[in-house]
């Protein structure tokens, strides 16, 4: 699927629930719970997604085409055949850039405002 | 987790069957090690804000979907849309009379324990105290009468209508006033200073509101009456006119004629005490008076009925006909739309199938076209409001003056949630019927090229279009046995001419107009100075107008015949100055008219309708017979004029006297006062008018004018009421032939596009196309003729229903079943006028390729 400029512009801010799950399927695939432990432990334990909400974002997320569902399994060993595990498309890639610097220059203009004191 | 996995039934189904067991094993991860109410706690948290955010994602979805959908078909779109909206605007306006009128409680406290005690009938003073002393069934009784006064105020002297009630009467309505108090019973008393009791709209017009008003006097009549209070604006008895209420002041002697029926009596029944039980009450006590007076049996007319029903029979019967009328538009707009909607659903059929070869859930499918009728049937909804709301202020003159109620009808809340049950009803169940329908054909079957509807589908179609023909049928005899009726009744003539008239009342105050001669000057200075002005021919005062009075009977007794009272021997009674019959052209046939040296000292005299004639001296000559007229005495027979329809154009009228006007005794024809006066004239009244108030404010400055209107418009008032319902139904006929029609014309066209193979095939074959447009007719005429048939039975059923109001047309007037079958069988023609010549341009090569 192609996408412009304009759709990226089209979902941003992006719900925070929204970012955090991009970036945890940025660095390598998850699955449902993982994700949850991710975001948990990448936020120092303020943000628990619960299921209902994770599960309505990845829902959502495919369907917008962030992220898209991974067809490669890990070793039999470890695999759970119920689990199904999510990656970032280059264009979630974008999205998500696109809401980093968005995110970026809030914090630059709240310290050029002296809301900020140390080095974020 | 159990109650996890239940909980889970509350996501759409598509979300379910994809992550529900994801999500089961995420929870009991995350909340493995909770105890398991702090577990069942978590799951509620977890899944009722997500679950309701996924609806409502899906919802957007599809509502999305939706628009761009019917973005691409506008014309479905509009079509559905405006057939909903009639069907839900005609129903909410008729809902909204009929709930009005038949329905909602009346504006008091607990208003279903008020009874009138005497039905229609009035009754005497007598009885009334006695009923009142003897009945055990009533908490509370009370009486009233109609009365209207001279109201002196400025800028100008006004006629308003009052009432006259006992002291406990609004006591036992259960209305307190707004401001200040109501009657006592020393009020009551004869003789005490004259009180009234004003209502909320008298307040505001003439003293603006003022709450200072309680303890002013006001002329009434001639005479100052002290204001007591204001009563709220929602108070209106006995109807919407009353402006004033005043206390009886029974004297003595109005308790011993008992045979002088003049009051009305209200009662509130006792907790508990069921109308039945009243009327035998009621019934006990008239045979314990009868064992001192045998007539009293008479005296007690009418059984009891609820105030809350005192809707006339024609009334009820109209806004029966206007309800019956619209739910023929609801079927039709519901058959319409389903149409409309199935057609739309066997047309996207290989949309839907490749959705669901791709992977779309049956239930997301259905999903998806319900949420597509309800937003049609929402749009359509809110614009059958908007009609609704524009047409219940011209429908609101179909509600009778007769109820006390509070408030003209409007659109309310009631109303609303009325409407949106009809919107939900059409929307719903017939956007889910061919939705189903939709999702039961399976992927393959639909994709498989050349697939065609199946038959059952094809069967549901053609019933949905016979129903709508038949509704329409139905609405077209209903409302031209309306017309043919409208039509007899104003053939009907009155009896006197209807052009050229105006009249007007100035009702002489008593006690100071008590003296004929006194009155007598009033009515020749008028006269005289409004026959003087350019452009009257004649003008002359009477008792009441015919159409606008219609009691005022008195019996008649002939000497040497035997005294009849049931009410056979009688005839209405008039006083009338010089030039009445010439003013309204009624035609004297025989010896001559009333004249001023017709005085008290002169030999009484009466002039008399042919009616009158025929039935006590038939085949003699009337001039100078005698008889004995009610309270006026001997009169002998001076003239002979045309009949008058004294009550109305649609009833039987008694037969007429005129009598003198001077002929009578000081103060004793209370109520036959002349009062109205006719001018017939080839001026417009609107240069009449200011020169007659002139006139009548140089005779008397006090003197207020009221009712002026032309005696056409008296005569067309008779029929106002039919035509109104009439325009209603007209409208509604007319929206059902238009709804049949376009039914018709879709289903033949869906027909053809379906068959442009068979009648390519068949042109191909060398079949002309004059034979595809018989052939496609046909189909048309079939469908016509299998809703006609059931549509005339119903409407004879129909027309049987509302006999009373067809004037003597009969339900199977020949005339009216040809024309509404003509007309239906033009709208079928015409219907398929279209899709069958679309049929003959099918091209025989193009679709055989496409095969």
């Amino acid at each position: 699927m192609m996408h412009s400029p304009a759709d990226v512009d089209a979902l941003i801010p992006l719900p925070p629930a929204t970012f955090h799950i991009l970036m945890a399927v940025a660095e390598e695939e998850r699955h449902g719970y993982a994700i949850i432990q991710h975001v948990e432990a990448s936020t120092g334990g303020d943000l628990r997604l619960s299921a209902g909400t994770l599960y309505r974002s990845i829902a959502r997320m495919l369907e917008q085409g962030l992220i898209i569902e991974s067809m490669k399994r890990p070793a039999k060993a470890i695999d759970d055949p119920r689990r199904r595990y999510y990656r970032i498309t280059p264009f979630g890639k974008a999205v998500a850039r696109a809401e980093a610097r968005r995110l970026t220059q809030l914090v630059r203009l709240a310290r050029a405002q002296g809301l900020l004191t140390e080095p974020a | 987790m159990r109650w996890y996995r239940a909980l889970l039934h509350l996501y759409p189904a598509s979300f379910r069957d994809e992550y529900g067991d994801e999500l089961s094993a995420v929870f009991a991860r995350t909340h493995g090690g909770a105890s398991a109410p702090g577990r069942a706690l978590a799951a509620i948290v977890d899944i009722l804000p997500n679950a309701i955010a996924a609806h409502w994602e899906i919802f957007r979805q599809d509502l999305r979907y939706c628009a761009r959908g019917l973005r691409r078909a506008p014309g479905f779109a509009l079509t559905a849309v405006l057939v909903v909206a009639l069907g839900v605007g005609a129903n909410t306006a008729a809902f909204s009379l009929a709930d009005f009128v038949l329905i909602r409680p009346l504006p008091f406290p607990r208003s279903d324990r008020l009874v009138r005690v005497n039905g229609d009938n009035d009754i005497s003073p007598g009885v009334y105290r006695d009923w009142k002393r003897m009945t055990k069934s009533f908490e509370a009784m009370g009486a009233f009468n109609f009365l209207s006064a001279n109201f002196v105020a400025q800028p100008e002297p006004q006629r308003v209508d009052g009432a006259r009630v006992t002291a406990d009467l609004l006591g036992v309505l259960g209305v307190r006033p707004m401001i200040g108090r109501t009657f006592t019973d020393s009020d009551d008393r004869p003789g005490t200073t004259p009180t009234i009791v004003i209502a909320y709209g008298l307040w505001q017009t003439y003293f603006g509101g003022d709450p200072g008003v309680v303890g002013r006097a006001v002329n009434l009549d001639g005479t100052p009456h002290v204001i007591l209070g204001v009563m709220p604006a929602t108070f209106n008895f006995p109807n919407r006119q009353t402006r004033f209420w005043k206390p009886f002041q029974f004297a003595a002697t109005d308790y011993e004629d008992r045979d002088n029926s003049w009051i009305f009596a209200v009662g509130r029944l006792h907790d508990g005490v069921a109308l039945a039980q009243a009327r035998s009450d009621l019934q006990l006590v008239t045979s314990q008076l009868e064992q001192q007076d045998p007539r009293e049996r008479d005296r007690a007319g009418a059984p009891p009925y609820l105030l809350r029903d005192g809707v006339s029979r024609q009334a009820r019967l109209l806004l029966q006909t206007l309800c019956g009328a619209a739910l023929c538009i609801l079927l039709l707009a519901c058959a319409n739309l389903a149409n409309l909607l199935l057609a739309r659903a066997v047309g996207r059929e290989r949309e839907m199938s490749v959705r669901a070869a791709l992977g779309a859930g049956r239930e997301r499918l259905v999903r998806q076209l319900v949420t597509e009728s309800a937003l049609l049937a929402v749009l359509g909804g809110v614009v059958g409001v908007l009609v609704a709301m524009a047409s219940v202020p011209p429908l609101a003159r179909l509600a009778p003056n007769t109820l006390p109620l509070a408030s003209e009808p409007t659109v309310d809340l009631r109303v609303l949630v009325f409407a949106a049950v009809l919107t939900a009803i059409t929307g719903v169940v017939f956007g889910v019927i061919p939705a189903m329908r939709v999702g039961r054909v399976s992927p393959v079957e639909g994709l498989r090229e050349g697939a065609r509807a199946g038959g059952r589908r094809q069967r549901a179609r053609f019933v949905l279009v016979t129903v709508e023909v038949m509704a329409s049928v139905v609405l077209l005899i209903s409302s031209g046995l309306l017309v043919r009726a409208m039509l007899r009744v104003q053939a009907t003539s009155p009896g006197f001419r209807t052009d050229g008239v105006l009249t007007l009342r100035t009702q002489l105050p008593l006690p100071q107009y008590e003296a004929v001669a006194h009155r007598s000057a009033f009515y020749r200075r008028v006269l005289t100075g409004v026959r003087a002005l350019p452009g009257v021919s004649s003008a002359a005062y009477s008792t009441g107008l015919p159409m606008a009075m219609r009691g005022g009977i008195w019996d008649v007794s002939i000497a040497g015949r035997p005294v009849v009272r049931d009410g056979s021997q009688s005839a209405s009674a008039r006083f009338v100055t010089p030039q009445f019959f010439k003013t309204l052209g009624i035609p004297l046939r025989q010896g001559r008219d009333v004249e001023e040296s017709d005085g008290i000292d002169r030999p009484f005299v009466a002039v008399v309708s042919e009616d009158m004639v025929t039935r006590y001296w038939p085949g003699e000559n009337p001039i100078g017979k005698r008889f004995t007229f009610g309270p006026a005495g001997e009169r002998s027979v001076v003239g002979v004029v045309g009949n008058v329809r004294v009550r109305g154009l649609e009833r039987s009228s008694e037969p007429q006297v005129y009598l003198a006007y001077q002929q009578v005794d000081d103060g004793s024809i209370i109520g036959y006062i002349p009062k109205d006066l006719a001018i017939q004239s080839s001026a417009p009244a609107r240069t009449l008018l200011p020169a007659v108030r002139r006139i009548i404010r140089e005779a008397d400055p006090e003197q207020p004018i009221s009712g002026v209107r032309t005696i056409a418009e008296i005569v067309a008032d008779e029929t106002a009421s039919r035509l109104a319902q009439l325009r209603v139904l007209g409208v509604l006929a007319a929206i059902a032939l238009l709804l049949a029609g376009v039914g018709i014309h879709g289903l033949l066209s869906f027909m053809v596009s379906q068959r442009s193979q068979e009648i390519g095939v068949r042109l191909a074959l060398g079949a002309r196309p004059a034979g595809i447009v018989r052939m496609i007719l046909r189909e048309g005429v079939f469908l016509a003729t299998a809703g006609v048939v059931p549509g005339v039975a119903i409407a004879y059923a129909a027309g049987r229903a509302m006999q009373s109001l067809l004037f003597g047309v009969r339900p199977a007037d020949p005339a009216t079943l040809l024309a509404a079958v003509v007309l239906c069988s033009a709208m079928a023609v015409v219907g398929s006028l279209l899709p069958a010549l679309r049929a003959t341009r099918v091209d025989p090569a193009r679709v055989m390729r496409a095969e």
